[in-house]
Order: structure tokens, then C-alpha cells, then sequence
């Protein structure tokens, strides 16, 4: 019966984290479609962009609401507050993330714990509301971006990788409890896109533009998949990277 | 802003010359200018298919604006769209043509950005009776190295206005604009296709066209009988309701630069000649599709690969309609003479609606636009060559298309340019700007 449910298209949309390139790039394809949207993000003028796109481009509506969402204590109100201006959610998206600094988070726990706190902690406080509001509707869909780097810790970035990493077995925890009531719980592992956040990196063959990323994640709801590796060829990559045995990992450089 | 930068290869369309520079990709309209101002010089860069250097700058920092690409209003009434500087001509059409809109100037590709249309003050087919792309921009912002930002209109800000419009990005970072799109009622042109016979026909086909869009593919390598001979196109929006739906994505890549001795005279007197035929009568009239009317080429990503590694120079002028008759016989006799031809020439009537721009290349004449290999001396001598006829028959070339002017040539053909120099930014440059006021050797 959840299968029925199986590529109706989201009508009402909370986007978390509205400005991330890959938040941004799957609104403006669901924007097209007609839906109404309400979005949260940090920085009024780079919201109020991205709100007028989506106006543009044939969103019913677009509700735009600035927040830092590393302040638990705001979360129950705002999405109250998206759930009545909506009147309901379909497809909540959780976008918000922070790179932040391998280097500097080694030497300074408040550097580890910022990140762990804007990827890990801000969106647990997200999805356990959220997952208590679906439960009780029996029906949408909630999709956290996370990460290909929550798949196995790795010298270059264990911080965020153990934030990521974190978020992958709480979503499992929360998949396994309300998947019953007929909602998906979507984890979207992205390789490297093509974004601000990645800007510093020397791109390589395995870039993808968030445009990219935007209908592969598209295509993951509307199959009602569990774990999305988006390009989809990242599952391959990670499953070679998670193979690899412990003594023989431990000596690369990854 | 990103504070690091990265140096993957960045080439212009024409992949010569070869200038390494940062690369730092803007995806807000507050991104520049970074709050900590490095000791850089600046160069705004979309899609980065103008041909030559006028999107280089050795040892600078190129702006990368297609991040920018937000669509911020529509207005359905006048079909006036604001949108950020990166966003394509591409996604634009994406989004009008579905709602009944057209560009209302398009040059030959649809893959350049708003902000570089403005930069180029690009023209089109309909340029006899629509102008340039400037005519139809209403409004823009620029912001300048040292943080201050301002709308520019005919009305607010005019010299800027101009200065900005076929200023090759010197003037500032151009972060969004407003355009006036025109509507449509269908994808389909109405097409007529003319064969000629040398320029005399030429010109008498483009002085009795009535239509909204006119060019010439030309033969520039056959002599003798076939000397000048060419295809002439036009078309206009049908006023037959039709299909209104987006375009499909391009599939084909051209997968790999060709060796250099695969376009040679042979190969090349080929193709123009299956060009030529591919058309069997005379005359050929019927609708087609508004995408291989406009952008035949874009069907093919990275096509430039076809001339191989050195890549291709291109060349771009126009010369009054006083001298144009002369002047393209010589230009076209020194072409065929040279055996380098390759097969993309146009040539076409330009009007006489005045351009916006301070530095706009369109002028009234005939327009003659066409690229050749990279053959080290032998290529530059002969653009060399062109431009000194262009010169002496008082034309001038276009800046988006050239590698290879001389600082004298430049400042002849551009004689306002000092004028122009007061609105260049401090810490903007480019090295086609270096080049034409003398401060850039040409190498090779």
C-alpha cells in the first residue's frame, strides 16, 4: 500500500537549508512541477534569490523564512509554523551542512563540535519532529542529505564523515520505526557535487553538477528508495571503499 | 567568495592562446567583491565561448559566473525577465519558449550567459531589424572592485549603461539583468533557402529580404565558377500556432581533438561542396525547427575539437556598405588564395539600428564572420592580412572573435577607445585588453 503512494509528485515542500546548491537545484525541478514551498536558510539575501527563482520558474508559492538552524530551541516553532502555512508537508528536505575544517577540528574540539552540531545534532532535532509529524499523518516523505563520507571515516575528513556517519544510523533507526506508517525516509549520499562547498576541491571526472544530482534524487523518491547514492555509480565506489580491510585502509591516504 | 582558488585549464572557445589564471566560481550576486580584497586584477567569464582572449587574463582571477544563474522575475504582460548575469541562453529559452517567448537576439550558440550577451553586446540573424543585445536589456546592475553597486538604464546611470554594453566585462562584475523577451506562438521558423553564385547575388538577395532573419552560409574555398558561392537563409517566427515545448538536451560530444591533417584543402573543398548540394534546388522553402535554424552547431558539444589541440583563430568584420562590395572581394580572394578556409563562413547585411554600446561591434554594412586552423604563421599572416583590408576599407573587427589585432589596428578600428578607459575598473583587465593598448606582445 505504501507502493501506491509511489510517484505522486510533492505538492508542499520544506526545504531546510534552502541555499545549498543541491537543495536549491532539486527545488527548482519541483518548483516547475507547481509545487508551494516553505524555506529555511541563514542569509535573507541569498533566500530571497532563490525564493523569487522558484516564483519565477512556476512555484505555486514560496514562503521564505531566515533562521540558523544550529538553534534547536527555534526548531519546534518553525515548523509549526511551515506545517500551517502549507497546510501540511509532503516532502520535507534536509539540506543544511557544514564542511567545516579536518585540519582545524583536529586541533580545536569547539571546530569538531560545530560541525557536529550543524550536520548531526541540528538535524536529528529536524527529523525527530518531523519523523513524529509523518508518523501521525501516514503518509510523505523526509529526505536528509548526507553524505558518501558518512560511509567509513577517513583521515582527510573524519569529523564530518562521524557527523554524516551519525546522521546515516539515526535515519536507519527512524526508517525502521516509521516506514510502517507508510513514510519514506530517504538518506541521500552525494559524491562530490559540483558546489560552494566544494569549491576549494580541484574538480575531477567524478564532479557532478547539482542539476545532475537534483534528478537522481528526484528519481529516489519517486521509487521510494531507502539510501540514495547520487550519481547513483557513488554505491559502487563506496562499496569498494567499505570492502577494503581495516589493516590494508589504515595505510592509505584517503 | 572562496578564499582558495584552483587551476584547472580554462581556454576560450578558440583554445589559443593558451594563459593560465585562478579560477574562483560566483554562485550569489553578493559574492564579489570578497570582503578581504586580494592584489589581483579581475576578469568576469561566463561560458567562455568567445573565441580568442577577450575571456583570458594571465595571472588574474577569472570570475566564473554561470553559478549565477537564478530566473528573479517574469513578467507575462511585457515579457520583460530579470535574471542573474550567469544564467544562459539556454535556460532562458528553456523557460520562454514553453510560455510563448523568444530571445529577442540570439547569436549562433545558445551556450553564453546573459552577463557575456551584455559584455559582447552579442548580435544575431535579425540584426537588420532588431539591432544588438543591448537594445533590449532595460536594466542592470554593476558592482565594481571596490564594493559599490548600482543599477544602470538608459535612464540611471547612462554612460555606464554604455560603457557597460560591449564592454567586455571591464567595467565591473555584472550580477543581473533585465531583458525584454518577444512572444511566439510556435518552436517553428518559416524557412526559405536561397542558393547564389557570387557576392553580386549575395548582395542582391539580402537587399530584397523582407524577413525577420537573414544569413549567408558561404563557399570560401572554391575558386574559379564556384568562387563565392553560398546559401542564403532566412526565416521568421511562423504565425501558425505550433508546439511550444522545451528542447532536448544535446547528446552528441565530439569525443576527441582531430590530428591537424584532417581539415586540409581537400577535406574542406569536400564538405563545402556537400554543403552546397545538400540543398538540391535552387530555392527550398518549408518550416523547421527553431534549434538547427539557430544553433545547428550546438547539437554537437565541443565541436571546437574538430580543429584539433592548436586550435582555430576565428574571424569577424564588417565593412560600410560604400566599400563592403570591394572590400569582401578582396577579403574572399585572399581567403580562397590562402587554401585555410574551413567550412563555417556567414556572411550578412548588417542595419542600421544604432547599438547601445560604447564599444559594440555591429555597424551598418555587410558582415563577414568565418575561423581557420591554427597553422602557426601561415593562419596569423593571413588574419593579419584581413585586417589590414578591413582597415583600409574602413570597417572594423570584433573583439569576442579575435586573437591577433594589433594595438594600432584595434585603436583604429576603436578610435573611442580612450573614452571607454575612464569606466574600465581599476582592478579589471584582460589580455585582449592588454593586447590592444599595447601592454601584451602578440606571441606566436
Amino acid at each position: 500500500m505504501a507502493k501506491a503512494r509511489g510517484g505522486a509528485r510533492p505538492e508542499r515542500v520544506l526545504a531546510l537549508g534552502a541555499t545549498s546548491a543541491i537543495a536549491e537545484a532539486t527545488l527548482r525541478l519541483l518548483a516547475e512541477q507547481g509545487a508551494s514551498f516553505f524555506l529555511v536558510a541563514r542569509n535573507a539575501q541569498k533566500l530571497g534569490a532563490v525564493r523569487d527563482d522558484l516564483l519565477t520558474r512556476g512555484a505555486g508559492a514560496a514562503i521564505a523564512v531566515v533562521a540558523d538552524l544550529d538553534d534547536t530551541a527555534a526548531h519546534p516553532a518553525i515548523l509549526e509554523q511551515a506545517v500551517a502555512s502549507l497546510d501540511g508537508i509532503d516532502l520535507a528536505l534536509i539540506a543544511h551542512g557544514l564542511l567545516g575544517d579536518q585540519a582545524e577540528a583536529e586541533k580545536n574540539y569547539p571546530a569538531a563540535e560545530a560541525i557536529l552540531r550543524t550536520n548531526f545534532l541540528s538535524a536529528v532535532s529536524l527529523i525527530g519532529w518531523l519523523a513524529n509529524y509523518f508518523e501521525a499523518e501516514c503518509c510523505g516523505v523526509l529526505a536528509v542529505i548526507s553524505s558518501v563520507a558518512g560511509d567509513r571515516g577517513r583521515k582527510s575528513n573524519y569529523v564530518y564523515g562521524a557527523s554524516k556517519g551519525g546522521l546515516n544510523v539515526f535515519l536507519d533507526g527512524v526508517r525502521n520505526r516509521i516506514d510502517r506508517a507508510g513514510v519514506q525516509v530517504l538518506t541521500i549520499k552525494p559524491g562530490f557535487v559540483a558546489t560552494p562547498m566544494t569549491a576549494h576541491l580541484a574538480p575531477n571526472a567524478l564532479f557532478a553538477q547539482p542539476a545532475k544530482v537534483a534528478h537522481d534524487i528526484l528519481r529516489a523518491i519517486e521509487k521510494r528508495k531507502d539510501v540514495a547514492y547520487v550519481p547513483p555509480f557513488w554505491g559502487v565506489i563506496m562499496l569498494v571503499v567499505r570492502s577494503i580491510p581495516r589493516r590494508i585502509f589504515k595505510k592509505l591516504n584517503m | 567568495m572562496g578564499t582558495t582558488s584552483r587551476r584547472p585549464r580554462f581556454e576560450s572557445w578558440g583554445r589559443y592562446p593558451e594563459l593560465q589564471a585562478d579560477v574562483v566560481p560566483l554562485h550569489w550576486t553578493t559574492d564579489f567583491p570578497p570582503s578581504k580584497t586580494p592584489a589581483t586584477k579581475y576578469l568576469p567569464v561566463g561560458l567562455g565561448r568567445s573565441y580568442g582572449d577577450v575571456c583570458l587574463l594571465e595571472h588574474g582571477t577569472l570570475l566564473l559566473t554561470p553559478g549565477m544563474d537564478r530566473l528573479l522575475s517574469f513578467d507575462a504582460g511585457t515579457g520583460v525577465l530579470r535574471c542573474e548575469a550567469g544564467a544562459s541562453l539556454q535556460q532562458i529559452l528553456d523557460f520562454a519558449v514553453p510560455r510563448g517567448f523568444f530571445l529577442p537576439v540570439t547569436p549562433g550558440t545558445k551556450f553564453v550567459t546573459v552577463g557575456g550577451s551584455i559584455a559582447n553586446d552579442i548580435h544575431g540573424k535579425n540584426h537588420h531589424v532588431a539591432g544588438s543585445f543591448g537594445r533590449h536589456v532595460l536594466r542592470f546592475e554593476l558592482v565594481r572592485s571596490d564594493g559599490s553597486r548600482f543599477v544602470c538604464s538608459p535612464i540611471e546611470n547612462p554612460d555606464w549603461f554604455a560603457a557597460t554594453i560591449g564592454g567586455m566585462g571591464l567595467t565591473g562584475l555584472i550580477t543581473w539583468a533585465e531583458i525584454r523577451l518577444r512572444p511566439i506562438v510556435s518552436r517553428m521558423i518559416d524557412y526559405r533557402g536561397d542558393k547564389f553564385h557570387g557576392i553580386d547575388e549575395f548582395f542582391g538577395l539580402s537587399q530584397a529580404a523582407k524577413t525577420e532573419y537573414t544569413v549567408a552560409w558561404i563557399d570560401c574555398v572554391s575558386t574559379g565558377r564556384n568562387f563565392a558561392r553560398g546559401i542564403f537563409m532566412q526565416g521568421e517566427h511562423t504565425q501558425i500556432p505550433g508546439p511550444l515545448r522545451r528542447s532536448k538536451e544535446a547528446r552528441l560530444v565530439f569525443p576527441c581533438d582531430l590530428p591537424e591533417f584532417a581539415l586540409n584543402r581537400l577535406s574542406m573543398a569536400a564538405f563545402n561542396s556537400l554543403y552546397f548540394h545538400k540543398q538540391l534546388g535552387k530555392t527550398k522553402i518549408g518550416p523547421v525547427d527553431y534549434e538547427p535554424f539557430f544553433y545547428p552547431l550546438d547539437a554537437v558539444l565541443h565541436w571546437n575539437r574538430m580543429y584539433g589541440q592548436h586550435g582555430l583563430l576565428q574571424f569577424q568584420n564588417v565593412l560600410p556598405h560604400a566599400t563592403g562590395r570591394e572590400g569582401m572581394l578582396e577579403i574572399l580572394k585572399a581567403i580562397t588564395k590562402s587554401g585555410l578556409a574551413s567550412f563555417l563562413a556567414v556572411i550578412k547585411f548588417f542595419g542600421d539600428v544604432p547599438s547601445v554600446g560604447m564599444m559594440s561591434f555591429p555597424a551598418p554594412g555587410v558582415m563577414l564572420a568565418l575561423d581557420f586552423p591554427i597553422r602557426k604563421q601561415v593562419s596569423f599572416d593571413l588574419v593579419d592580412r584581413l585586417a589590414k583590408i578591413t582597415l583600409e576599407h574602413g570597417g572594423r573587427m570584433y573583439s569576442a572573435k579575435d586573437a591577433r589585432m594589433t594595438a594600432e589596428q584595434y585603436q583604429a578600428f576603436y578610435p573611442q577607445w580612450q573614452e571607454f578607459t575612464r569606466y574600465v575598473d581599476p582592478q579589471f583587465d584582460s589580455a585582449f585588453w592588454q593586447r590592444v593598448t599595447g601592454r601584451r606582445p602578440l606571441d606566436g
